[in-house]
């Protein structure tokens, strides 16, 4: 009988023990994410470094040593999202010879996540487009261009959520107006449709339907127009609405040092970045998410 | 029995407590962004290589080289963008593209070609001075332009000659002459040296983007025929420098200006 309680009890206790270390993993462990966000735009087909007499970009660039730069952040934080925002065609005799057929099996081999369309990369027309995507292990989005009388057609999607780590991330894209940049015969029956109110939806969709974490906005529409002031641009977009988190931008070859910080229709801060062109730099922005209530009233700090 | 009392004791414990565990974890799954980094990296030599990556490449890359890298003609000297109505690469693309584009279409359509513009923003790179190769080519027209004839009425050869005027940019241009006078109005006009004709249609080559409108020229549209070559202008420059050992642009006046 007293042997029978000991083992009773051993077991009881160890039960509870198994509980107890269970529940507080459970609360103590994960309160805290690191979500990495690594960007291009306006590559450009440039897949070798630029040469050592190159006047404006010596030694600069390069596929391989990207890769190279991808995979040590991977190894740093595995939860990275990798984006390109568009024109990934034309500026090489790469992009001449084979079409793109290298660019996308490149960006498929360093895992990119996702990317958005160009203006060039209509420059082979949109079947020279939509015949390169076999070679692409990612995926595109775009939410104002209207494909569905075209060869593109369900190809594209308006946005795409990723679940990084249990932090949901809404990417949706955006093209820039195609008239009278790209040759009619290229860009056949795609319908461009004004940025703004698309991205009103997309946001109020990805924030507020689908509950993502982090809305972000992938664009080829430029980051601003000094001499065209009604032009829309990244920068007025960040202004005129809401709920998106972070927009990265292309079109423009904007350098920028720093992504920069604007406040959005509703006060709130929202990021804009580019990194030029050509692949001579990587941008990365880092998320820290929290899931404790006093470290979230404390508000975010940006630091760029 | 006793034991299997204390067994449920056990087990409704457990229920409890794996409840109240899964009923925290939801409610405290909710995070929110706390901090935000962000900064660009520079690519530069100090940066290691993927060799999977750069193995990859090589063979396309040593395709293109070995197409590119041969050396096809020489020019002697450099064959520069400036100048303010016309330009020794302007003078050079147009006189090409118009004789290349004129062999095509008395072969085709048994018809001459009578003049020949394009856009000087599409000369992307100048010919430098020393060996020339497929690879300058490429600099020069990285666009898969081609060139595409409009038959033309003298009316919208007058547009053209405005459109010049007002853009003031030395696009290149071959077989039209005219001057533009003190007063910024065109005289002398002459195609191939003589006037125009009211009655003729006069067939320009220009190129594919060109004639659907591209930099606002919009007078191609007006155009009564259209015939498209299917022949890349940087095919044209290829096979131009193939074939002549010496690259040297025509220094003749085409546009004068009072």
């Amino acid at each position: 009988m007293k042997r029978r309680d000991f083992i009773q009890n051993t077991a009881l206790s160890s039960a509870f023990l198994g509980l107890g270390g269970l529940s507080l993993s459970s609360f103590k462990a994960p309160d805290t994410k690191h979500l990495t966000i690594l960007h291009t735009n306006d590559v450009h087909s440039y897949i070798d470094p630029f040469p050592p007499t190159h006047p404006k970009n010596p030694n600069m660039g390069g596929v391989a040593r990207r890769a190279a730069l991808i995979e040590t952040i991977r190894k740093e934080n595995p939860n990275v999202l990798l984006l390109d925002a568009g024109d990934i065609f034309q500026g090489t005799p790469y992009f001449n010879y084979y079409g793109g057929e290298l660019e996308f099996k490149l960006m498929s081999m360093m895992k990119y996540d996702l990317a958005t369309i160009g203006n060039h990369d209509f420059d082979n027309g949109i079947e020279g487009l939509y015949n390169q995507l076999p070679n692409a292990s990612f995926e595109f989005v775009s939410a104002n261009y209207d494909f569905k009388n075209t060869i593109m057609n369900g190809h594209v999607k308006p946005y795409k959520i990723f679940n990084k780590d249990g932090i949901k991330v809404g990417v949706f894209g955006l093209g820039v107006g195609l008239e009278g940049l790209v040759d009619k015969k290229n860009y056949k029956e795609t319908v461009y449709n004004d940025p703004v109110g698309i991205s009103q939806d997309m946001a109020r969709i990805l924030k507020h339907e689908e509950k993502c974490d982090l809305v972000i906005c992938l664009s080829h529409i430029g980051y601003k127009y000094p001499n065209e002031p009604d032009k829309i641009c990244d920068t007025k977009l960040a202004t005129l609405t809401k709920d998106i988190d972070l927009i990265i931008g292309g079109h423009t070859h904007t350098f920028l040092d720093k992504p920069t910080v604007l406040k959005n229709a509703d006060g709130k801060d929202v990021l804009v970045n580019q990194v030029g062109c050509y692949g001579v730099n990587l941008g990365r922005i880092d998320f820290h998410f929290d899931s404790d209530a006093s470290k979230i009233a404390l508000g975010k700090s940006i630091i760029v | 029995m006793v034991k299997l009392k204390n067994y449920n004791v056990v087990l409704k414990h457990f229920v409890l407590l794996l409840t109240f565990t899964a009923f925290i974890s939801c409610a405290e799954k909710k995070y929110a962004v706390t901090k935000i980094e962000g900064r660009e990296i520079g690519i530069t030599d100090k940066n290691s290589e993927v060799a999977a990556i750069e193995n990859f490449i090589k063979p396309y890359r040593d395709k293109i080289d070995e197409d590119l890298n041969k050396v096809l003609a020489n020019a002697p000297e450099t064959l520069d963008k400036s100048g303010e109505w016309q330009t020794a690469m302007g003078n050079f693309l147009a006189d090409i593209t118009f004789e290349k584009s004129d062999k095509v279409f008395q072969m085709r359509e048994k018809k001459s070609i009578d003049i020949c513009l394009l856009n000087h923003g599409g000369i992307r790179s100048i010919i430098p001075k020393g060996n020339v190769t497929a690879r300058t080519a490429f600099e020069v027209m990285p666009f898969e332009n081609s060139a595409i004839v409009i038959g033309l009425k003298s009316e919208q050869i007058l547009e053209m000659i405005n459109y010049i005027i007002t853009e003031k940019k030395p696009h290149p241009l071959k077989g039209l002459t005219f001057t533009i006078g003190k007063d910024n109005q065109p005289k002398n006009i002459l195609v191939n040296g003589k006037p125009l004709d009211t009655n003729k249609v006069y067939y320009v080559v220009t190129s594919d983007y060109l004639s659907n409108g591209g930099d606002n020229m919009l007078f191609f549209k007006k155009g009564v025929a259209q015939y498209d070559l299917s022949y890349k202008l940087r095919n044209i420059i290829i096979d131009y420098f193939k074939e002549n050992k010496t690259i040297t642009a025509n220094k003749d006046i085409r546009i004068t200006k009072e």
